[in-house]
């Protein structure tokens, strides 16, 4: 099912949780090395999507199909929600140390190796001066770089993160923007990556993956954060506005349905400056 | 000295046959319980660990009518009851406690039949007792091998287990996307419970082995940072607590005017004591703001 130079293709996949539909016939492919960005206000389905990929949910019709490749735990995934109490006996080291080797039998062997990679990852994600510290006493925004470094530590094809942003400082959120797109180039990381605000993601994305009522819209960000491709997509007039290199999305009218659509994201409406 | 180490150690301590086997036995029950009981902490299972030892009652009470070795009974019913358990396929947290509290159900509905049956045919309520409570000093010796055959079966399984386990006990969709076998490992650390549970039971009684298993978990979760640590100190801390416990009932022969106090309550005192010193002492709970903000003012003025 994959096309030469595919890692993933999700084909017309049709997604529905409790006998209500989510996912309405979504179709994209990733090529290697793509940073993709999956954008959607909250409730339109960003987290179903990443979980159809992961396997964790099976569409209702459509496929997914994923080149793993020879690695055995291709795949890293960043969770929107993880919570731990604070006196868990796991430090930020230990669960990204897991990432490297978890599914490994047998009790880890002291290795200078697998702690200097543990170091450099968590050097990497500025998690370094609370590497000690139990994860549950961390911040949202902290173990949120602990996550990512748990994912990333064991180079995977495909990373798939599920708001890893939404967190962080803007300071933070460049520079982890920053440091998935420098990762994703030198391992030839895909990454998907969900969002509810593009902006940040705009110099950096390769293809964008845009979700509404379920559906979905991709391509590049040219050729999809457009009023037209947009307008379509939501069912109702939207209008793309370029500010200051910013995007915003936003309804013409606030009128009957366009009015009910700003109620349901409001996102789209907070980003007018 | 002497005299000192001899009000410590009562006459007879380090000679007696009795003594030395419950402190082997209570030793390796402590070791695999303390190991496996901060897993089962993580993962929020100290339910299902209370529930295997209830129901692993059954098992004693039968091998008690069957005149067959007790450890035999208790792992047979901990290890079915442990399967049982995991093999129902539960989606939330909360119907997880429903079939565990089923199963708990059942089990000591059994146990209750075979009591009233041990009771009727060998009229004794001993059996009752030593099944739930334990009977430390009049474990046969010749228990010894296969209790240590099991205790080195659960941390060797442990052992073998260790990262995946700790990766799914953190968050199971993690260990999914590296490909472990959650289900899998989800029904492999419920049966070492049982083994552990099995081990405890026949040192401190089914009832009292959720103390063995949870209470030293519990305190190395409090001292420990990393899990490695946390599980050699919860098991150091079983140990000294049985060995501890088995000392203060040797000794309370000398004042109780020979009747003794049972050992599970010494050890499971030891425990319950150590636990709240060491709470009081590092608190990570938060506490409400409202309600300390005038005794903050107050103490600090
Ligand atoms: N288990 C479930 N059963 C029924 N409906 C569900 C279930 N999980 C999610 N949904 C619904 O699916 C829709 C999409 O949810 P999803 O979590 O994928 O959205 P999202 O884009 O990730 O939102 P957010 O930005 O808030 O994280 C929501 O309307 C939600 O109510
Ligand atoms: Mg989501």
């Amino acid at each position: 099912m994959l096309a030469r130079g595919e890692i993933l293709a999700v084909r017309q996949a049709s997604v529905s949780l409790s006998g209500r539909s989510i996912l309405k016939d979504i179709d994209f492919a990733l090529e290697m090395g793509e940073f993709c960005g999956l954008i959607g206000s909250n409730g339109s389905g960003k987290t179903t999507l990443l979980r159809t990929i992961l396997g964790f949910v099976a569409p209702s019709s459509g496929s997914v199909s994923f080149d793993g490749g020879s690695k055995s735990a291709s795949v890293g995934y960043v969770p929107q929600k993880f919570s731990l109490d604070p006196y868990m006996p796991i430090r930020a080291r230990d669960l990204v140390a897991l990432g490297l080797d978890g599914n490994r039998l047998g009790l880890p062997l002291p290795s200078r190796g697998r702690w200097q990679k543990v170091d450099e990852m968590l050097e990497a994600v500025e998690a370094t001066p609370f590497a000690d510290q139990r994860i549950g006493s961390l911040s949202g925004g902290q173990q949120q770089r602990v996550l990512i470094a748990h994912a990333l530590v064991r180079r995977p094809r495909l990373l798939l993160l599920d708001e890893p942003l939404a967190n962080l400082d803007m300071r933070s959120v460049a520079g982890i923007v920053a440091l998935l797109r420098r990762l994703s180039r030198e391992f030839q990381i895909t990454v998907l990556l969900s969002a509810h605000d593009m902006n940040p993601l705009l110099s950096v994305m390769d293809r964008v993956v845009y979700l509404a009522h379920g559906r979905a819209a991709s391509g590049t960000t040219d050729a999809v954060v457009r009023t037209d491709v947009l307008s379509q997509l939501y069912g109702y007039h939207i209008d793309v506005v370029r500010v200051h290199g910013r995007v915003l999305v936003v309804a013409a009218e606030a009128e009957g349905d366009a009015l009910a659509a700003i109620e349901r994201d409001p996102v789209h409406v907070a980003q007018i400056p | 000295m002497t005299e000192l180490l001899s009000i410590v150690f009562a006459p007879g301590f380090f000679t007696s046959e009795p003594v030395r086997t419950a402190a082997v036995i209570g030793a390796a029950a402590a070791i695999v319980s303390g190991v496996v009981g901060v897993f089962t902490v993580i993962r929020g299972q100290s339910f299902a660990g209370h529930s295997l030892a209830d129901v692993s009652s059954a098992g004693g009470a039968a091998a008690f009518l069957l005149g067959i070795n007790p450890l035999l009974g208790f792992l047979g019913m901990s290890v079915l009851a442990a399967t049982s358990m995991e093999l129902v396929r539960v989606d939330r947290a909360s119907e997880r406690d429903l079939v565990t509290g089923i199963v708990t159900g059942a089990g000591l509905g059994l146990a209750a039949l075979l009591f009233y049956l041990d009771v009727t045919t060998s009229s004794t309520t001993g059996a009752t007792v030593t099944v739930m409570f334990g009977s430390m000093f009049a474990i046969p010796a010749s228990i010894v091998p296969l209790a240590l055959i099991v205790g080195i079966g659960a941390l060797a399984a442990v052992g073998m287990l260790y990262r995946p386990l700790l990766l799914c006990s953190l968050d199971p969709d993690l260990a999914a996307v590296q490909g472990v076998p959650v289900r899998l490992i989800g029904l492999l650390h419920l049966i070492v419970v049982a083994l552990a549970v099995a081990l405890a039971a026949i040192t401190v009684g089914a009832v009292l082995s959720t103390g063995l298993l949870i209470g030293p978990a519990a305190i190395a979760l409090h001292l420990a940072r990393r899990p490695g640590l946390a599980v050699l100190t919860a098991a150091a801390i079983g140990v000294a607590a049985t060995w501890g416990g088995i000392l203060i009932a040797y000794d309370s022969y000398e004042w109780t005017g020979g009747h003794g106090w049972p050992v599970s309550f010494c050890i499971v005192a030891l425990i319950f004591v150590a636990y709240v010193v060491i709470a009081q002492a590092r608190p990570t709970r938060v506490r409400p703001v409202l309600g300390t903000a005038r005794t903050g003012v107050a103490s600090a003025g």
